[in-house]
């Protein structure tokens, strides 16, 4: 491969430097090199594409790419019916992932969405260096930051971590080490006529149950809580409609049992019976209950490989250790680092009515790594922010387009949003995308911030959120059927919603 | 960080569970999400819909109504079920006093998991009839 005889930035001092490779890595680099900040960017990896090198196990994505759509491929407002092509600086190479599927599905295949994101590298000439592993963090005299790696020491001003969240995590339960986990699935065929005993009630539990229905013997799934379902949820938290088929193949009788029930331990089983024997004590009514298994899979979930940040200072919550950030994806703890990629679901926004940001899959986290390289542009490198003049008599129209098009909104509902500034002595400006519970908390001129919100009962409609004097109004407009706003009813719910703000600036 | 076993021992220590046994300890870790707050950043925000049903496992939060503080909530103490109850946005602000680490239920998933576990909802009636109580003291 030409980019590992190239071998770019060499270890040095660097204005900023940027960890991995995966689609959250190259996302940010692409949008920083628009912005035209300098900066390195090091991964462990020999090629990009980060963890869609290995996964999803059974080489199927869980988020679609539609080849054809109500509107143009290749545009902006296209990128809402592909969620997986990561967005260009320039329009030539906007799309990448349409021209690479076979047409089978439109969830690309693991090797497919592989391809689109090399692709992304090679046409857009992004530059890693590949095969150089951070090993070690610290803080400099000057409040600088050292990277120690596989290759030698690095310094920079600002760093950004898209190191992924996809290291094995497993419970500490008595034998847990027994278990084999996600990361270590074998092949499919040895699983043929044998007992497989699942834990966790995840996407990667059921992607590995949904594989293996035609292989193993008997399939038991179990943790503590029930399992959720994304028709149910009205979201993407939940099991995805793609991998529910072990859970009719359950309510059905087929062979796969899903439990409510804690795993109190896994022994080893006797000499002449199952190799393992599962511990599990039900929820409901606390009754134990043994399951012999031929495999056991700790469909655990993952953390972010931190390395030493936390001893920098670096506060991380939940089981996925992810760490604390603020709206624009800085360490809520250590200033100057910022994180990108599905590290970023760490900046969790208001989550409203429960329901997360899509930061933690590539269309929300595409959007974040834009926002946060303007953000880094103009707050640690002083680039003069764009912020275009909108007409009066276009405001209207101009958030209504938005609120039907603008992929940001309809990719991160409830934490992007589109803003204009209303300030008296600048007139009207588009602040373009702002994380929200930014706009919601910190205060500012006058101005007026559009979302796309759920409440979990299915329907998606606009909400527009009013700044006046520093006291922020919420106001919902009716969900469309088709999602279309530009529509006389909307125009006029808007206008009058702008109205007050629309009469003083 | 905590996984759910821990998150269930923490639970275990707390009045409000005190009549779950370990096994639904261990639902309820799993039901709820971890949340983290740094000094000064709103939980709950006055007047904005959708809000969750909040409980502190470290730290301090105030509430605050129209900027002025009214009580202050610590460890093992829960927030948010008034406007969930009701259906209402909140009437207060809730403000991170200090980092501040929460478990959060979303609203639409309050209901369910009550009725599921009514010794619980019985003890949290009995929270809010206190508060209700110092809040009638108060006034007097
Ligand atoms: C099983 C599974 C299936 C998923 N399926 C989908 C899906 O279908 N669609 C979707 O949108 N999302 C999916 N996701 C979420 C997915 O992880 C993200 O969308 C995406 O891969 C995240 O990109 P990233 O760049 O943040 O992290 P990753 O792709 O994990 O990349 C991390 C990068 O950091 C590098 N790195 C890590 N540590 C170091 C170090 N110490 N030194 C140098 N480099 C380092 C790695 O080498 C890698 O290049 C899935 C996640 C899992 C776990």
């Amino acid at each position: 491969m030409a980019e590992l005889t190239e071998r770019p930035f060499p270890p040095g001092d660097y204005p900023l430097i940027v960890v991995g490779s995966g689609p959250g890595g190259l996302q940010v680099s692409s949008a920083l090199r628009g912005h035209g900040i300098d900066h390195a960017v090091l991964s462990a990896d020999m090629q990009p594409a980060g963890m869609f090198r290995r996964w999803p196990f059974f080489q199927r994505l869980l988020s679609w790419t539609k080849p054809f759509a109500p509107v143009a491929r290749g545009t902006r407002p296209y990128e809402r019916y592909d969620w997986n092509s990561l967005i260009p600086e320039t329009d030539e190479h906007r799309a990448v992932m349409v021209g690479l599927m076979d047409g089978t599905s439109y969830f690309p295949s693991r090797p497919e969405m592989q391809a689109g994101l090399e692709a992304f590298v090679s046409r857009t000439g992004l530059r890693v260096r590949f095969g150089c592993r951070w090993t070690g963090t610290r803080r400099l005299d000057d409040g600088r930051f050292e990277l120690q790696t596989s290759d030698g020491t690095y310094t920079a001003g600002t760093l950004v971590f898209a190191v992924g969240v996809a290291e094995p995590w497993r419970p500490t339960s008595p034998g847990m080490e027994l278990a084999a986990h996600y990361a270590d699935t074998r092949p499919v065929e040895q699983y043929a006529d044998r007992r497989i005993f699942i834990i966790g009630k995840q996407n990667s539990g059921f992607e590995l149950a949904s594989g293996m229905l035609p292989w193993a013997k008997r399939i038991v799934i179990a943790s503590p809580s029930p399992a959720k379902l994304s028709v149910n949820t009205h979201s993407l938290v939940g099991i995805r409609a793609r991998y529910v088929q072990p859970y009719e193949d359950h309510v059905l009788g087929g062979g796969v049992a899903i439990l409510d029930a804690a795993i109190e331990r896994i022994e080893r089983g006797d000499a002449d019976g199952a190799p393992f024997r599962v511990v599990t004590r039900r929820s409901l009514d606390s009754v134990e209950m043994v399951f012999d298994a031929d495999d056991v899979i700790a469909a655990t979930g993952f953390v972010a490989p931190l390395l030493d940040l936390p001893d920098l200072g670096v506060a991380t919550f939940g089981q996925s250790r992810l760490p604390a950030q603020t709206p624009y994806w800085e360490s809520a703890t250590v200033p100057g680092i910022f994180f990108a990629g599905t590290i970023g679901q760490g900046s969790a926004g208001l989550k409203k009515h429960g329901i997360p940001s899509n930061s933690g899959a590539v269309q929300g986290a595409r959007y974040n790594a834009r926002v946060l390289a303007r953000h880094i542009a103009t707050t640690r490198f002083a680039r003069a922010d764009e912020r275009p003049a909108v007409a009066r008599d276009q405001v209207v129209d101009f958030v209504l387009d938005e609120l039907t098009l603008g992929p940001e909104l309809w990719h991160q509902r409830a934490y992007l949003a589109r803003v204009l500034s209303l300030d008296p002595t600048e007139g009207i400006r588009d602040d373009g995308i702002v994380p929200l519970a930014w706009f919601v908390d910190a205060g500012g001129p006058d101005a007026i911030a559009a979302t796309l919100e759920t409440d979990g009962t299915g329907a998606v409609y606009p909400v527009v959120y009013l700044r006046r004097d520093g006291t922020v109004t919420e106001h919902p407009i009716e969900a469309h059927p088709l999602l279309d706003y530009r529509t006389a009813s909307a125009r006029s719910d808007l206008a009058g919603i702008l109205a007050p703000m629309l009469g003083r600036a | 960080m905590a996984d759910s076993a821990e998150i269930a021992d923490e639970l275990a220590g707390f009045a409000l569970f005190a009549d779950l046994t370990t096994p639904q300890l261990m639902g309820v870790a799993h039901a709820f999400e971890e949340a983290w707050f740094k000094d000064g950043e709103r939980v709950l925000r006055q007047g904005m819909t959708g809000s969750g049903l909040y409980l502190i496992l470290d730290g301090q939060a105030s509430i605050r109504v129209d900027g002025e503080e009214r009580a202050k909530l610590s460890r093992g103490e829960f927030f948010g079920e008034v406007s969930i109850l009701l259906g209402e946005p909140p009437v207060a602000d809730v403000v991170a006093l200090g980092t501040l680490r929460c478990l959060v239920l979303a609203s639409s998933a309050v209901e369910g998991f009550l009725n599921d576990h009514p010794t619980l909802m019985y003890r949290m009636l009995q929270a809010s009839a206190r508060r209700l109580r110092n809040a009638n003291r108060w006034r007097s």
